[in-house]
């Protein structure tokens, strides 16, 4: 099967900038969860912008950078405009920035449903409230008024999930989705999204810090450092990593029952920065 | 060291009152977590005792002071909050220097070059990121800018909301080292809020939890790991998380 996602040696330096951000990360996806993990700066929302083609004032080059159909190098905007929100669509990292603060949340997804789809106001009205409902907001009618400000942190990630389950994309791009969710709702969510790659057959790229969620929930885990792709793994074999990178960051956990000394911290190499070989990410 | 006391603390919003009679007492030098379901009112509390909100009923006293009678000033040195959105927290067109110094002028703190540059450092970030604007910045350095913008008063209350939730597991260890350091040499008390309870195990003595704006059970870590919990939704969130450190 073709695979949904082609990205080969994709490098992205934002303007001004004395270093790229990230730089020669290849991979690909089929329908599949791929978990990005790797330290704070080391250019996963970069990836998943730049593949959205969200980024403007960063120069990005690529041998390869496709979806289905798409190449996304060298689509113009108007082609993007068609493709985005609609066939891929990314869950942004900072839920209440992304969404407008002067406009209510639920008409907020009510427009962007009228985008996709030609319906009148009151059917727009409905699909939102009733997307607020699956992804278990309570009181979906009162959350529907509120403004951005208004709403809680992980009511605020929901909102985002519910307008990226609109239309049926293929590819879903997920930025730290769950982070401000309790567990119980957590888990929730990750059912809905399980549910899209099983059974709508889509692409998700999963970016997250919890260690737990991506092994527990993604098929392969790419582990970035610096702007480098240093390991890819199956993520059931997440807890076996050889890179003594990933290695520390599954040590820096704190864990239930855990002794309370001082989490160890990474102690960075420069070796970290010189590329792997890395078969089957390619 | 300053305790913090919440008592009967009520909120409403229009029709929808969501802070039902909290009570709270936080010791003096104590880190303390508030876990609970999304949308439970964990923010809320903290913010109304930031003041930020005002409209409640009920008293917040730090160090037995009531905050509606503090100025300005006295509550910066006794509290700061890190909030759960490091976007919505900082100025977008003040550069991170600008956004660090304001607090110590605002309290007339000199030395300030040294004091910005050892509050980068203590959140892991490189000292140059100071000319920076909150736009260039990844998630978690944004967040750890606003933690380090709370730290560089040294108040003697840090109301910590999700403070390394956008943080990556090796800088958050960074972190909550730096937290518990802190926390011995200088005595600050913590209420913190988090979805993790690894990290409240890991940093907190006691711990409430809450569900639908009101505060459920009261625990101690052990309970955690050793049970205790009495409250069937204490008991389904703490099954919940031990499940899920084990398999998601
Ligand atoms: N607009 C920008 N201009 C200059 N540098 C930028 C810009 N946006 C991001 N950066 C830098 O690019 C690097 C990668 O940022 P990115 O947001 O991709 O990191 P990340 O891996 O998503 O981190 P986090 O886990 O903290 O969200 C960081 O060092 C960041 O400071
Ligand atoms: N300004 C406001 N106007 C109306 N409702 C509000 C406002 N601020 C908060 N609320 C409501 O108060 C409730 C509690 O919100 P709060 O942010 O305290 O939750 P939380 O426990 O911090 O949740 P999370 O874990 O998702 O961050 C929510 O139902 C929210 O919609
Ligand atoms: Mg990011
Ligand atoms: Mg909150």
């Amino acid at each position: 099967m073709d695979p949904i996602l082609e990205v080969k040696n994709l490098s992205i330096r934002y303007h001004g900038a004395p270093e790229p951000a990230v730089r020669n990360v290849s991979f690909t996806l089929g329908r599949e969860r791929l978990g990005i993990v790797g330290e704070s700066g080391s250019g996963k929302s970069t990836v998943g912008r730049a593949i959205m083609r969200l980024i403007d004032s960063a120069e990005i080059t690529a041998d390869t950078m496709r979806f289905e159909d798409v190449d996304l190098l060298n689509a113009s905007e108007r082609q993007m405009l068609k493709v985005r929100g609609k066939r891929m669509s990314m869950i942004l990292q900072d839920p209440k920035f992304s969404l407008n603060p002067i406009q209510r949340c639920g008409h907020q997804i009510a427009e962007a449903y009228r985008t996709h789809v030609r319906c009148s106001k009151a059917e727009a009205r409905a699909k939102a409230v009733k997307m607020l409902e699956q992804v278990h907001i309570r009181d979906p009618e009162r959350v529907y008024d509120l403004y951005p400000h208004e709403v809680s942190g992980g009511m605020g990630q929901r909102v985002m999930i519910a307008m990226m389950l609109l239309t049926s994309p293929d590819l879903v791009i997920a930025d730290e989705p769950t982070s401000a969710l309790d567990v119980t709702v957590r888990l929730q969510v990750l059912r809905i999204l399980d549910g899209l790659v099983k059974d709508k057959g889509i692409g998700l790229v999963m970016i997250s810090h919890d260690l737990n969620l991506v092994r527990a929930f993604c098929d392969r885990v790419l582990i970035m450092y610096a702007g480098r792709l240093v390991e890819t793994l199956d993520a059931r074999d997440l807890n076996n990593a050889q890179h003594p990178y990933t290695r520390g960051l599954l040590a820096a956990q704190p864990r239930i029952g855990g002794s309370r000394a001082p989490l160890p911290v990474l102690n960075r190499q420069d070796s970290w920065l010189t590329p792997q070989a890395q078969g089957d990410a390619l | 060291m300053k305790s913090v006391t919440i008592s009967d603390l009520c909120v409403s919003f229009g029709a929808l009152q969501v802070l039902h009679d909290i009570q709270l007492e936080v010791a003096a030098g104590e880190c303390f977590g508030l876990v609970g379901e999304s949308g439970s009112g964990k923010s809320t509390i903290l913010r109304c005792a930031a003041q930020l909100n005002q409209k409640w009923t009920g008293t917040v006293e730090i160090g037995g002071k009531s905050v509606r009678d503090m100025s300005v000033a006295e509550r910066c040195r006794a509290m700061q909050m890190v909030f759960q959105d490091p976007y919505g927290s900082l100025h977008p067109r003040h550069s991170i220097r600008t956004t660090l110094e304001e607090g110590l002028r605002i309290n007339g703190i000199g030395n300030r070059d040294a004091r910005l540059a050892q509050a980068m450092r203590d959140v892991g970030l490189p000292v140059e990121f100071l000319d920076r604007y909150p736009h260039q910045l990844s998630g978690g350095q944004r967040q750890r800018v606003a933690i380090a913008r709370a730290l560089i008063l040294e108040p003697d209350v840090l109301l910590l909301d999700e403070p390394t939730s956008a943080l990556d597991v090796s800088v958050q260890a960074e972190v909550l080292n730096l937290l518990v350091r802190l926390q011995k040499e200088k005595g600050f008390t913590y209420l913190m809020v988090s979805h993790d309870l690894a990290v409240v195990d890991h940093m907190c003595d006691r711990f409430a939890i809450m569900q639908h704006g009101r505060v459920v059970e009261v625990l101690p870590r052990e309970a955690i790991t050793q049970g205790g919990a009495t409250q069937p939704y204490a008991k389904e969130l703490i099954a919940a998380s031990l499940e899920y450190e084990h398999a998601v």
